[in-house]
Formats: C-alpha cells, sequence, structure tokens
C-alpha cells in the first residue's frame, strides 16, 4: 500500500522521509514540485499525481504537503484519510504540527510512523494504543529523560491492540472524574445580493472530553433527535442502539474525541442570525469605488453574536482602501488585496458599520466581478438548530462524574455574494 | 539517496568491543552524552556500554535517517545493538536495521537468531513484533526462515500474532514471489480465522498476493460479511472492495430486469448492459419473464451488513460502501449513498476531490439520486478551483428541465468569479447544458453572447469557443446569432474571439450570404494591424469566401493574400503561399487544387460536449485507477454479471463454522446466523419449521444494546432474514423470501401456520399464543400484510431486526410474549414435574440475617451496609419461588433450607431455549433463571441449564469455553458434565455477572466433538433478588430516589389481575422483587436489589378506582428502572 512518505514544507524541501518497503529516492518528489509550480495556489496541487512508476497522493495540512508515493492500485480515499489520520495524531503529540515540531521530535515522529504502518498497511491509528506505545513529550519528561537517561517508549505491550474496546486503555485513572461534551453547530451558507438565503445548512459536531476512571458505559439522549438528519460516529458508539432508540451508548475514548459529526435535515428552515448590508459599487471612468457594509444580528435568540470577522477579497483593480469602521479594526492588504475588519460583538443598538472608499487602478477598467464578504461569528450557549441534550448517563462504574454541556454556533462557510 | 555519510571512517574496523554491558547508571551517562556531538563519536556511543549514550546515538542516527542522509557504513555497530535491553534503543535499532538490511545482507544476518528467539516468547506481542522485523527485513537468504515464522504464526494461539503473519505475507512474497503457492496455503488458512483483527490484514495479505483466486473466499464469505462491521476501519475497506469483485462474479445482476424495462432513452445502469446485443437484451427478457429475478440471501446479506458502515468516520470506509452499492445494489436501493456522501463534502479538501470525481461518475448514471442535494454542490468562492471545476461538472451532471433555471441563475453569479479557470469551465457547464436541455438553448446562447462584450478574453474566447460548438450542431437555426456575431467584429478587440468569429463566419458563410464579403472588406482594411490568430483567420475565412463567391470576393482574397505575403510573420506568409497555390487555379497548380472545395469546406463534425466522466465506471468507483481514468497497476477489473449464477451453495460451510461471533463489542449487525439450507430452495420447508422452534422468549432485545451478536442460535436467521426484508420495503426487487411467499405459497400458508403451530405445541410444550397469530395471518391477505405478519414471526422468533415500524411489532410481540407468559404457567408446571420437588422455599429473609451472611462475607466492613455490593439476602440454596412469595408474604422464615445439587425450578419460571436440538445435532439445551442465589459468588445470576441428549450416542465433556463478554461481565462455569448418555437430562447451574445490563453473555458450548456458540440474555427482571424491607424502611428508600430516579406510568390493569393476588403474581412473575407488607390495601410494593451492583429497586404499584393503576419504579440505575416499567406495565395489561 503506501510504500514512502515524504514531508515537504511550503518552499519545497523535503524534510522528512521514512520507507515502509525498500527505498523509493526521493527524486520522484520531482513530480510533485512540478505540479506545485503549476498550481496557482498551494491548495490546487492535485491530490493524486501519477508518475511513470510511481503515484503520489498528498495532502496539505498546516502549510506542509504530506505526500504519499504508492506503486500500484489502492482506493485514494484510503491513502488521504490516513494522511489526515497522522497529521491528527501528530498534532495530538506535539500541539501543533508545524515544521519545527516535526523536526524537534524527529525521532518520536518516526516511531509514531513506524507503528502506524507496517508494510505500508496500517496497524496501530487510535491514539490511545499509540499512547500506550510512545508517550507523547511533554516539557517535564523530556528533562527528565535527558536527566535519568529514561526513554519516552512505553514499558509495557500494546495490550490495548487485543482488547475489545480498542480505542480505551485500560486502567484508566482520574482523581476529577469529568466528562464534558461540546456541541457546536456551524451554520454553511450562501446568502445572495438581495440577502436572500441561497443554501444554508448545519453542520454540527459533539467533541467530547471524557476523564473518567476505568471503564464507564455512558448513553447520551437528545431532547429532539429527529433532528439530526446524517450522522457519523465515532467507532465506540453503538450503531444498533441509536438505530432503535436514537441514544448514544458508548464506552468513550479517554480524553478528547469527536464523538458524532452531524447533519441538520436542509428541510427544516435554517435561522440566518447575521443580515448584512451592502452598497459596493464601482464607477466606470472614475479610479474610486464606494464600501459600505453594515451588519445586524436577527433571529439570534436574544444571544449575542460575538467574535464576528468579515473578510473580503477585493478586486485586483484595488490599490487601497480607505474605510472608517465605526467599532472595531479594519486592515486591507494592498499585496492579496485581502480586507478583513475585526468587529468584535455586534451591539444591536448601534449596527456596526465599515464606510469609505476605494481607490483604483489609474485607467483600468472597472472591476466587472464584487467581491464574496465571508463572515465569521459565535453565539455561545446556543445550538442554532436547537437540539438539545437531554441527559447524560454512566453504567459500569461506582463514583459520581462531573458532568458538562456546552452549545455553541459558529459561521461556518458563510459567505455574503454582492 | 543523496549526501554522503559525514562520518569519519578510521573507527571503522575497530568496533569490536565485543559484547556491551549494559550500564546502570544512567546518571553518568547524561552528563557525558553532551561531549558526544560529532559523527565520528557515533560508534563510540554505540559500543559503549551505557545506554544512555546508546540511545542518543540512535536517536541522531535516526535523525539522519529521517533527513534522508546516509548512515549505512554504521550498520556493524549497530545491528550489534539488536538485542540491547533498553527498550527503545531496541526500537530504533529495528528502525535502522529494517532500513539498511537490504544494503547490508551479510551483516544483518547477525541479528536474525535474536529475532527467532523472540518467535519462541511466550508474550504474544514480543512473538509478534519478532515476526515484524523480521519480516521486513529484505533479505532474500532469510526467505525460508521467513516462511517457516510465518508458517507458525499463522496457527499462532494469539490473533494478534496471527493478524502480524497475515502482514508478513505481502512482504515475503515481494520478497521472493516463488513463494506463492506456499504463501497461498498460509492465506488459505488465515481466511477461515474467525477473529475480528486478523481479517482485515488476511483479507489485504489475499489482494496482493492472490487476488485471482477468489474461490477462496467461498467459504468464508458469510463470516467476512458477519464479523464486517467489527474489523478495523482500514480491514473494512479492503474487505469491502474485495468483496464488491466477489459478489459481482457469484451474483445476478438485480437490476436485469429493470433495465430491460427501461425507456430506450434512459441508458443501463451498468457498462456491461451496453454491450450486450439487443438480441440477447430480448432473449433476456423473454427470460426475466419466464423466471423473476430473485436476489440471492448472501447478496442480502453483504448489501445489509454494509450498510451501517456509511455511518462511519472514516471517509475511505464511507467511499467504499458507496461504491459497493453503486455497484451491486438494485436501483432502488442506490440512492441511500447518496446523504453519506454528500457529508463527506464537509471533510478536507483532498477528500473532496475524490468524493466528487466519484459523485461526478454517480451523477452521469444515476442522475436522481443526487438531485436533492443539488444544493449542496453549489459553489463558493473560497473552494479551490479544482473543487469548483469539480462541483460544477456535477452541478452540470444534475441538471434537468425542472431544475435548469435555478442552476443557470447560480451560474451566472460563477461567471463573475475572479477565478478565470473557474469562469471559463463555467461557460463550457452552460454549453453543455444547453446541448443536454433543447429548452434552454436559445436561452443559453443568448447569455453566451453577452459574454462576449465581456472584458476578460478567457471569458471572450470561452464563449466563442462555446457558441461555436452550440452553432455546429444546428447551424441553419441561428443565421442571426451568426450576424449578430459579425457585427460584434466593430466592437470585440480580444484577437481570440475576433479569430472564433472569423471561422464561424468563414464556415457557414453560405448562411450569411451577404454579410460575410462585407466582413471580409472589413477585415481586409484593418489586416495589417490585426493580432496573427486573427490574420491567419482572416486568410483563412477569404479563401473560404473565394471558393464559394469568388465572384464577389475574387479581388478581396487577392488583396489580403498580398497583405500576407509580406506579412512579418512567417506563419502568415507561408500560409496565404499554400492558400494561393491551393485555391487560385495556376497553369501549374498541383493535383490537390480541385479538390479545395472539399478541404476547406469539408463538413466538421459538430464537436461532442459531453462529461469527461463519461463511461469512467467501467472503473471500480473508489479507486485510484478510476480517479486517474486508466488502469494502475494491480488494479483488479470488476468483472461483468454471470449470465447464470454461480452455485451458491459453495457458500455453504458446516454449521458450527458459520456461527461465528465477533470479539464482543459492537455487534451492530450480528443478528444474522446462516443455515446453510438456507440457500436452497428445496429446504424451504425446513426452513418454516426451523422458524417455528426459535427461542421464543428473547425480544428483550432491543433493551439490550450492542452485543447482540450472539444472542441466539444459527436458525434465527430465517427470522432475521424477513425483518429486513420488511425494513428494506419500497425497493423493487427487495425480499426474495416475501416474493417467493406471495408468488407461490398463498395456499401453503395455511397449512403451515397449522403445522407450526403444532409444532410449537408438541415440540416446545410450551403455549405460543396462537391466539395472537390467527388473526395475523387471516388478516394477511396482501403481500404486505404477510409480510408484516412474518416479521412479527420474525420477532417473535426471536431474532432481531432492525424495523422501521417497531413499535408496531413490538407491541405484538410483547403482547404475545406476556400472554404467553401466563398461559404457560400450567404448561411448564406439568412438564417440570419429573423434576427435583418443588419445595416450599423461605420466600423472606429477615434482615438479621443478611447481615450475617454479611458479616461472613466482608468482616471488617459491618457499618456499611445498605448498598454494598453483597448483601446476599438468602441464604444458600434457598429458593424463591415467585408464586409462593405471594402466598407467604409478610412472613419471616430462615431456616428451611434445603441442599439439592440441582434446583427445581418452580411452575412459573420462565425456560428459554439455549440450542435446540436440531442444532444441537441432537443435544437440546435449556435454561431458566432459578432465580436462587449463586453460592460461589453472589453477585451472580444463576442460571440453570438442563441438558438433553436426544442421540443415540453418549456425549462427553460438555463444557463452557471462550466466554465473550461485555466489559466487566464474568462467567463461573459449570463443572465438567462428563457423561450424558443417549435419552438422559442433566441439569447444572453456572453463574453469570451480568453487571447489571441486559446484554447477552455469549460463550461456546463444547462437547467432545462439537462446538456451538451460545448466548445468554437476561430479562431485566432477573438481574436483581428480592430484598425485604419494613414499610417505613421502603417509604424512607423511596425517599431518596426521586426525581429523575422515579418513573411512574399509568396503566390501565389486564383482566385477569385486577386484585390484589393478580398484581403480586404478575409483578414477581416479571422481575424477581418481593413484596413489601402495606398497610394500604390501594397500593402493593415490592423491593428488590440488582444482584451485580445491589442498587436497590423499588416497584409500587397503585391500585384506582375501576382498572385504572399507576405503577412506580424507583430505580437509581435509569435503564434498569425503565426497562422494568415496560416489563411490568407488560405484564400488568395482558
Amino acid at each position: 500500500m503506501i510504500h514512502s512518505l515524504f514531508l515537504v514544507n511550503s518552499s519545497g524541501d523535503i524534510f522528512l522521509e521514512k520507507h515502509w518497503k525498500s527505498v523509493v529516492s526521493r527524486s520522484v518528489c520531482d513530480y510533485f514540485f512540478e505540479a506545485q509550480e503549476r498550481a496557482s495556489e498551494p491548495e490546487n496541487v492535485p491530490p493524486v499525481i501519477p508518475t511513470p512508476h510511481h503515484y503520489l497522493i498528498s495532502v496539505l495540512r498546516h502549510r506542509i504537503y504530506f505526500v504519499a508515493v504508492i506503486q500500484s492500485e489502492v482506493p485514494p480515499l484510503f491513502v488521504i484519510e490516513f494522511l489526515h489520520r497522522v497529521v491528527d495524531t501528530f498534532q495530538d503529540y506535539f500541539g501543533l504540527c508545524t515544521e519545527a515540531a516535526i523536526k524537534d521530535n524527529v525521532v518520536v515522529v518516526y516511531e509514531l510512523l513506524e507503528e502506524m504502518l507496517d508494510n505500508g498497511f496500517p496497524l496501530a491509528t487510535e491514539s490511545n494504543i499509540l499512547k500506550e506505545l510512545i508517550k507523547p513529550p511533554t516539557i517535564l519528561r523530556t528533562v527528565v529523560n535527558t536527566i535519568t537517561g529514561s526513554t519516552n517508549v512505553g514499558e509495557q505491550l500494546p495490550t490495548g491492540q487485543l482488547s475489545v474496546v480498542p480505542w480505551r486503555r485500560t486502567g484508566v485513572k482520574y482523581t476529577n472524574n469529568e466528562a464534558y461534551f461540546d456541541v457546536v453547530e456551524e451554520i454553511d451558507a450562501i446568502i445572495d445580493k438581495s440577502g436572500s438565503t441561497i443554501t444554508a445548512e448545519i453542520q454540527g459536531v459533539i467533541d467530547a472530553c471524557v476523564k473518567l476512571t476505568g471503564m464507564p458505559d455512558l448513553t447520551l439522549s437528545f431532547m429532539n433527535p429527529r433532528l439530526l438528519d446524517d450522522v457519523s460516529f465515532h467507532p465506540c458508539v453503538r450503531f444498533k442502539r441509536w438505530e432503535a432508540e436514537r441514544i448514544l451508548s458508548f464506552i468513550p475514548p479517554d480524553g478528547n474525541f469527536r464523538l458524532l459529526s452531524y447533519h441538520v435535515s436542509s428541510q427544516n428552515l435554517v435561522a440566518i442570525p447575521v443580515y448584512v448590508k451592502h452598497n459596493i459599487t464601482f464607477r466606470e471612468g472614475s479610479s474610486q469605488g464606494r464600501f459600505e457594509l453594515t451588519l445586524g444580528p436577527k433571529q439570534t435568540m436574544g444571544k449575542a453574536v460575538e467574535s464576528v470577522l468579515v473578510s473580503s477579497q477585493l478586486p485586483r483593480g484595488v490599490l487601497n482602501a480607505n474605510l472608517n469602521a465605526s467599532q472595531g479594526t479594519y486592515t486591507f492588504d494592498p499585496v492579496t488585496k485581502l480586507l478583513t475588519w475585526d468587529v468584535g460583538k455586534i451591539n444591536p443598538q448601534k449596527l456596526p458599520s465599515l464606510k469609505g472608499s476605494m481607490s483604483l487602478q489609474a485607467g483600468a477598467s472597472k472591476p466587472d466581478e464584487n467581491p464574496t464578504i465571508i463572515i465569521q461569528f459565535k453565539i455561545q450557549q446556543m445550538a442554532i438548530s436547537g437540539l438539545k441534550v437531554n441527559r447524560l448517563d454512566m453504567y459500569g462504574e461506582k463514583y459520581k462524574p462531573f458532568k458538562g454541556i456546552k452549545y455553541m454556533t459558529k459561521a461556518g462557510k458563510f459567505q455574503v455574494r454582492t | 539517496m543523496s549526501s554522503g555519510s559525514g562520518f569519519g571512517d578510521e573507527k571503522g574496523g575497530s568496533s569490536s568491543v565485543g559484547e556491551p554491558e549494559y550500564g546502570h547508571d544512567p546518571a553518568s551517562g547524561g552528563i557525558f552524552s553532551s561531549d558526544y556531538k560529532r559523527h565520528d563519536d557515533l560508534k563510540e556511543m554505540l559500543d559503549s556500554n551505557k545506554d544512555s549514550l546508546k540511545l542518543e546515538a540512535m536517536k541522531r542516527i535516526v535523525a539522519m535517517i529521517a533527513r534522508g542522509k546516509n548512515a549505512s557504513d554504521l550498520f556493524p555497530a549497530v545491528v550489534k545493538n539488536v538485542a540491547c535491553k533498553n527498550i527503545e534503543v531496541k526500537k530504533l535499532v529495528y528502525v535502522y536495521l529494517v532500513r539498511y538490511a537490504e544494503e547490508q545482507q551479510d551483516l544483518a544476518l547477525l541479528s536474525i537468531s535474536t529475532f527467532q528467539r523472540g518467535l519462541k516468547d511466550p508474550n504474544q506481542l514480543i512473538r509478534a513484533s519478532a515476526l515484524r522485523v523480521l519480516s521486513s527485513i529484505r533479505v532474500t537468504i532469510i526467505v525460508p526462515i521467513m516462511m517457516l515464522a510465518i508458517k507458525e504464526a499463522a496457527s499462532d494461539m494469539s490473533p494478534y500474532v496471527r493478524k502480524t503473519a497475515a502482514h508478513a505475507i505481502p512482504k515475503l512474497y515481494s520478497l521472493d514471489p516463488e513463494q506463492k503457492d506456499q504463501l497461498i496455503e498460509v492465506i488459505e488458512k488465515l481466511l477461515a480465522d474467525k477473529t475480528t483483527l486478523v481479517a482485515g490484514s488476511v483479507v489485504m495479505a489475499f489482494e496482493e498476493v492472490c487476488p485471482e483466486r477468489i474461490d477462496l473466499i467461498h467459504k468464508n464469505y458469510r463470516k467476512l460479511c458477519n464479523l464486517l462491521i467489527d474489523v478495523e476501519e482500514w480491514g473494512q475497506v479492503v474487505i469491502i472492495n474485495m468483496l464488491t469483485r466477489y459478489a459481482r462474479t457469484q451474483f445476478l445482476n438485480p437490476n436485469v430486469n429493470e433495465s430491460l424495462l427501461e425507456e430506450s432513452g434512459e441508458k443501463a445502469f451498468y457498462g456491461s448492459d451496453d454491450e450486450e446485443g439487443k438480441e440477447e437484451k430480448a432473449e433476456a427478457a423473454a427470460l426475466a419473464k419466464r423466471k423473476p429475478y430473485v436476489m440471492d440471501p448472501d447478496h442480502r446479506l453483504l448489501l445489509r451488513n454494509t450498510k451501517p458502515l456509511l455511518q462511519s468516520r472514516n471517509a475511505a470506509v464511507v467511499m467504499a460502501v458507496a461504491q459497493l452499492y453503486f455497484h451491486l445494489a438494485p436501483k432502488a436501493e442506490v440512492g441511500v449513498i447518496a446523504k453519506a456522501l454528500v457529508r463527506l463534502m464537509r471533510s478536507h479538501s483532498e477528500v473532496q476531490y475524490v468524493v466528487l470525481q466519484n459523485v461526478a461518475t454517480m451523477t452521469i448514471k444515476r442522475r436522481g439520486m443526487f438531485e436533492p442535494y443539488l444544493k449542496s454542490f453549489y459553489i463558493r468562492s473560497t473552494d479551490p478551483t479544482q473543487i469548483k471545476i469539480l462541483k460544477l461538472e456535477v452541478l452540470t451532471n444534475l441538471a434537468n428541465e425542472t431544475n435548469i433555471s435555478t442552476i443557470l441563475r447560480e451560474f451566472q453569479t460563477y461567471i463573475k468569479s475572479m477565478d478565470k479557470d473557474f469562469v471559463a469551465a463555467t461557460i463550457q457547464a452552460i454549453g453543455r447544458c444547453a446541448t443536454n436541455i433543447g429548452e434552454v438553448r436559445d436561452t443559453c446562447l443568448n447569455g453566451l453572447v453577452q459574454l462576449l462584450s465581456n472584458r476578460d478574453e478567457l471569458v471572450v474566447a470561452e464563449s466563442v469557443v462555446v457558441i461555436k460548438k452550440l452553432l455546429q450542431m444546428q447551424p441553419e437555426q441561428h443565421s442571426d446569432i451568426i450576424k449578430h456575431m459579425a457585427k460584434l467584429t466593430d466592437n470585440i478587440q480580444v484577437p481570440m474571439a475576433r479569430a472564433s468569429i472569423l471561422w464561424l463566419i468563414g464556415e457557414y458563410c453560405e448562411h450569411v450570404p451577404k454579410i460575410a464579403p462585407d466582413v471580409l472588406r472589413k477585415m481586409a482594411k484593418t489586416f495589417t494591424n490585426e493580432e496573427d490568430i486573427v490574420k491567419l483567420q482572416i486568410i483563412n475565412l477569404a479563401a473560404k469566401l473565394y471558393l464559394t463567391n469568388s465572384k464577389q470576393t475574387k479581388l478581396l482574397t487577392q488583396y489580403v493574400l498580398n497583405l500576407a505575403k509580406y506579412d512579418q510573420n512567417y506563419d502568415i506568409r507561408d500560409r496565404a503561399r499554400f492558400i494561393r497555390q491551393l485555391i487560385v487555379p495556376t497553369d501549374k497548380s498541383g493535383a490537390l487544387s480541385k479538390y479545395a472545395k472539399k478541404l476547406f469546406l469539408a463538413l466538421k463534425p459538430a464537436p461532442v460536449l459531453e462529461s469527461p466522466f463519461k463511461d469512467r465506471d467501467h472503473f471500480q468507483l473508489g479507486s485510484l485507477s478510476h480517479l486517474l481514468n486508466a488502469k494502475a497497476g494491480g488494479y483488479q477489473e470488476l468483472p461483468d454479471w454471470p449470465e447464470t449464477a454461480p452455485d451458491p451453495s459453495v457458500r455453504n460451510v458446516e454449521l458450527e463454522d458459520v456461527i461465528t461471533t465477533s470479539e464482543g463489542r459492537i455487534g451492530l449487525l450480528g443478528d444474522w446466523r446462516e443455515v446453510p439450507e438456507w440457500t436452497k430452495c428445496s429446504s424451504r420447508e425446513k426452513r418454516k419449521e426451523k422458524k417455528v422452534e426459535k427461542p421464543f422468549y428473547s425480544d428483550s432485545e432491543e433493551e439490550s444494546g450492542p452485543t447482540e451478536s450472539a444472542d441466539s442460535e444459527s436458525d434465527s436467521a430465517s427470522g432475521s432474514g424477513s425483518g429486513s426484508e420488511s425494513e428494506e420495503s419500497g425497493s423493487g426487487s427487495e425480499s426474495e423470501e416475501s416474493r417467493e411467499e406471495s408468488e407461490s405459497e398463498q395456499e401453503d400458508k395455511e397449512d403451515e401456520e397449522d403445522k407450526r403451530k403444532k409444532k410449537k405445541k408438541t415440540d416446545r410444550g410450551k403455549v405460543k399464543a396462537p391466539a395472537v397469530e390467527s388473526p395475523e395471518s387471516e388478516e394477511s391477505s396482501g403481500a404486505e400484510e404477510k409480510n408484516r405478519a412474518q416479521k412479527v414471526k420474525g420477532r417473535r422468533s426471536g431474532s432481531e431486526s432492525e424495523s422501521e415500524e417497531e413499535e408496531e411489532s413490538e407491541s405484538e410481540s410483547s403482547r404475545s410474549e406476556s400472554e404467553s407468559e401466563s398461559e404457560s404457567e400450567s404448561d411448564t408446571d406439568a412438564k417440570k414435574k419429573k423434576k427435583a420437588p418443588v419445595t416450599k422455599p423461605p420466600p423472606k429473609q429477615a434482615k438479621k440475617e443478611s447481615k450475617k451472611e454479611k458479616k461472613e462475607m466482608s468482616l471488617l466492613d459491618l457499618d456499611d451496609f445498605e448498598p454494598t455490593p453483597s448483601p446476599q439476602v438468602t441464604p444458600v440454596n434457598n429458593f424463591l419461588s415467585s408464586s409462593l412469595v405471594t402466598d407467604l408474604e409478610g412472613l419471616s422464615l430462615t431456616d428451611t433450607v434445603m441442599a439439592p445439587t440441582t434446583i427445581a425450578p418452580s411452575g412459573s419460571v420462565k425456560t428459554y431455549e439455549l440450542l435446540h436440538r436440531i442444532t444441537g445435532e441432537g443435544l437440546g439445551v435449556e435454561y431458566c433463571f432459578s432465580r436462587q442465589p449463586f453460592s460461589p459468588d453472589a453477585h451472580m445470576v444463576a442460571v440453570q441449564i438442563m441438558f438433553t441428549n436426544n442421540t443415540n450416542a453418549e456425549t462427553k465433556n460438555l463444557h463452557v469455553e471462550d466466554p465473550k463478554l461485555q466489559s466487566g461481565m464474568r462467567i463461573k462455569e459449570f463443572p465438567e458434565i462428563e457423561l450424558l448418555p443417549p435419552g438422559e437430562m442433566v441439569t447444572v447451574v453456572m453463574g453469570i455477572d451480568f453487571c447489571d445490563s441486559t446484554q447477552a453473555a455469549n460463550f461456546q458450548l463444547c462437547t467432545h466433538i462439537r462446538k456451538f456458540f451460545v448466548s445468554i440474555q437476561p430479562p431485566v427482571g432477573e438481574l436483581m433478588m428480592p430484598v425485604f424491607m419494613t414499610e417505613n424502611e421502603f417509604k424512607k428508600e423511596q425517599g431518596q430516589l426521586m426525581g429523575m430516579n422515579e418513573i411512574s406510568e399509568k396503566l390501565t390493569l389486564g383482566e385477569k389481575c385486577q386484585n390484589e393476588h393478580g398484581i403480586v403474581q404478575r409483578v414477581t412473575s416479571a422481575a424477581n422483587v418481593s413484596r413489601v407488607p402495606c398497610g394500604s390495601d390501594k397500593e402493593c410494593r415490592f423491593a428488590g436489589k440488582t444482584v451485580s451492583s445491589g442498587i436497590l429497586v423499588l416497584v409500587t404499584v397503585a391500585t384506582k378506582e375501576e382498572r385504572a393503576a399507576q405503577l412506580t419504579v424507583n430505580c437509581e440505575k435509569m435503564v434498569i428502572g425503565t426497562m422494568l416499567v415496560k416489563d411490568i406495565l407488560q405484564a400488568l395489561t395482558q
């Protein structure tokens, strides 16, 4: 399956290579660099590049290309999904998956890659098994290791691989037993020029942070499970129970994990919590353009819209923008033509606005496109779909855990066309 | 490999320090390590006897390897450390060894003995790791050793080692392909493995070594299908892909009938159908008429067992299932994958890219599937270009008469995008929509014509090209557009567009006979100022006009050619010269000139605007080959459906092999158990019988959560089959069973019903509530009702089905259950008489007594009385007959102890079937919950098991093996029964700690010859034991269990339990609780506690006027409370 892996940074240097079968020369990456040059944007490099003898499958994460070399037929998603899993693991281990972090922990990275693939076939990808095998580096442990010469390789053998619940270690112990669940919903929407919604969907996830002793068996039920149109589960969730009773029943992994991601049926009308009034015009023949933007809350159920950030890719012809923000700060990057406006919290009494003029390149004709406005925001303590967790119960253990559930609504891919 | 090694070689020969000692003074090592920073010293460090130094050296070496630096000359120094005791040093040495062993074969051999030793280690994980490294060393000379090691590991006890063996197979194969035959043997052996751990890896080995040996799969097909859900995600992908191929060779095309019925306009779903000639089709149609398509149950099994995996978080798994459905499912069922695929669109852009490619292919053949999700493919300005273009492709494929206006409106916004590649693609998409949908062709053309005035060259060029293509299809209708475009030449400055317009006018000069010469005149005027491509087209236009209308244009053409003759660009000069020779007749003009008209005005074929994804589906979707639209190395073609199905019996396996259970966890789908006869038509009768004989009481499985995979024995197959068939109602060719029945067995049905009833009565000695059955079957005149009836049957017979109309069938089944409960009492009574006599046990136990008990158990823990896990209330061997409880309530007897080895069940104890005598080949096993404390362990529920040997031979060594339990659950096995003579019956007691859950305990029942997978699933009422308390205590406890811990239900009492006695009897038969004395006659109170954790369960039934009553259950464990309420409610309302 996966023959080799090369890590390529944004400047096109291979800074790590790992081979699971015989060695593949790094010159194979030349094909990748060619494709990289052809692509106008970093994310436009095709994920699959055929070369005479190999196929390169790559993913781009944190400005690092993870390029897998394969030699024969394999489902591309298999490789892509695996590479993302590798990145997730690195992130889990090092906090950040940057070039520097990988270089600093090259030995751990190598050990991890060695365990994750055997002869190119995934072996241990569950983070708790890996953590049993290779302890994540912490500052304390690094210090202790250099002084005592002890290792960060787990002494015990990977018993988790033999377990029937491979996602959970045995013998977990905590003094504070806590289980936190974050219900995070993202609104993906496209709003057209006149303010009407072209498409709006809600994508939600339930991220959990479970620190419970022993082998707890949790059940989570919803007040209104019918809202959920399409769901995908962490492998720990008992599918049958969900099918029959719409209850999430699971033995949780230890630590952070994504329990569930769901999609709220598009039949339900999605409440759009903000509206935008805009007037962006360029006049023919003049080197000036008008820019006016006002934001306001709607359908927020009394909750404040926070952390609002507006960004817009202005047309190439725009030289500069001379604007006036009633609230927050704006920046305009004359090179990338990216306008960002950090609004903060929307005050319904005094709506934030950004007004002013744009200067255009002299003699340039009027740009025929209008920029799209991308909005980010957060609303705390509300799931916009109305999803509510009914209760969380724990079985199998005797202590009383501390339970917490948090709701949040965020803008996902929220775009306003102008 | 690049840059040579940077370390000196002066130490090259001196690495003979001998066996290094392992230092135990890490501190000193740490201090010294800073001094050794230069590569020259790496060898010294490796030779030292300090682990920390070695580790430091190895880390640096590994860092070098990671950067791609050559570290091969350190090989001798490193390989010595292979036996190092420090685990991290060892691991890093392995990394090094695997990397360089190929280059240094001789030296690598030094390490082999270490691994060979490791292969014999008692610890399975060490064995596995030794095999893993040994097989990763690519040294040809050790092939025999590897072969031996793999063979040995393949029959290792530990599934983990066997998994590693499966991983090693492709490694060895790539090293020495000549070992193939031997390796296939190993694969065959491992394929038969029953653990989920091995399944994924061995199928991967199969795919790499011998994908053509599809015959190896037959015997394992059903097992793989059943295990699939519990296999780790990567293995799932490989297995699903392999099974897709397998199914294509073994089953019939489920759409064969539909594709024949389709209108000629619509294409058949599968490429293979297109290839068939029409005659063949007609023939097939005739054939199909005679013999309606019936889906092979194994085919159905595959579809059913893969479906839940659409919910996987792993995109690769979802895609694998999607392609399986696309290639294998009946048309009507393919739709389910759309939702899951659309969900993947939220994932990383690489995932989106691959998914969109596949969706694009699917939308060509199955447009309807994705139509509801049209808006999910709308493009955002932030999408990467390659994603935008793919989405556009999908949108174009989805366009039809109804949605074209929305799509075109959407396209209009895209045209204004800043991403010009994307705009160009949009224009092409518009062109395709216009060609596909006649209604909008004119609108599209007009829109495109407007785009001709766009400022962007790319947009204009693309529009012109697309317009050109559109016009080429029906030029005669659009001479006005050509005229319009001719006028545009005055305004449009983009050379590409001008050139395209000129080409158009030249090509269709006959349609615009007046304008064309005028355009040429204008162009001739500006010729010198035009761009090169325009000039070339002017020459072209001139030539064409000269040939068609030489009278008007002769001079103009001459003029243009003269201008071109002196042009700066040699291309233009050459072209002018060439054309002049060709068209202007001269005395020495070549042979070609008379063909000039044919050459220039040949009818050019209209370009076909079709999706680049057309016909891509001959590649297996989701594969690399599909993505690249080219066959990748190692790609296995997806075979065409066979004309006639190969013999399905090849998949039959002996019964014992079939009933495999998963490792215990999920069992999301583990309800399917095959019977070999299932597939044979002749055995239908038999099947019916089996259905009847299924265990009756296991309806409680809805509450039992996940571990149902092994809960029923093999014959539940038929039941679950029918259940799921009805689940998939609405699908065209859903269930062979229901169809079969509705078609051929209308009349048989009645007889069968009778037969079944008889069977039930005689066979089981239990009343099967025919009263429920018969109305059900009578009303079932149509196929649908029949289906439903069947489902109910299925349910009652103990198979779990994921039916959607659960509630309905649930109530049916529950009714039947409780009815039988009540009615069966007398029957069972009679039956059980021959067993040990029913003794009058003390129904109540004074608290004093229980305290005493406790004292014996935990002397130190006297105070901790109430909620402790082990307050054993009734003394050992005391036995509580629930019916007696009612009679003797209020008494506090203690001493009526009897000690029979086996316990006599009271009249009302229900027996459940553990192993039917047919399935068990003569060994019949039943069990019941004796409600007896289990003496060896108070946390266990006593289960009394009755073996009956119905064969003529002796059965020996009956024992329990290999229990597969939920975490926390425990089993105390019964002592082995050494001999069971023919016709005899033996009763034993075993203890199971169910951990207060109703999940089944799965284990194997072994005789001296056979093994049977069985499972015991307790009704919630059996998970508790009675507690005796006074009214005051009861009230106190109840007060503490208010709020969330209290569940109340209003009910109407059934006819037979309106008096107090009736209520008490019903409640105590539903749950193992004891009555609490009570002053009021309006209330009945009961108390019990769970066996495993001793949590109190309080039940109150308050009667009101008429037959109304209120049931209250107080229990800390919500699930138990809820389930108990349900059970008691059922008992009382009947």
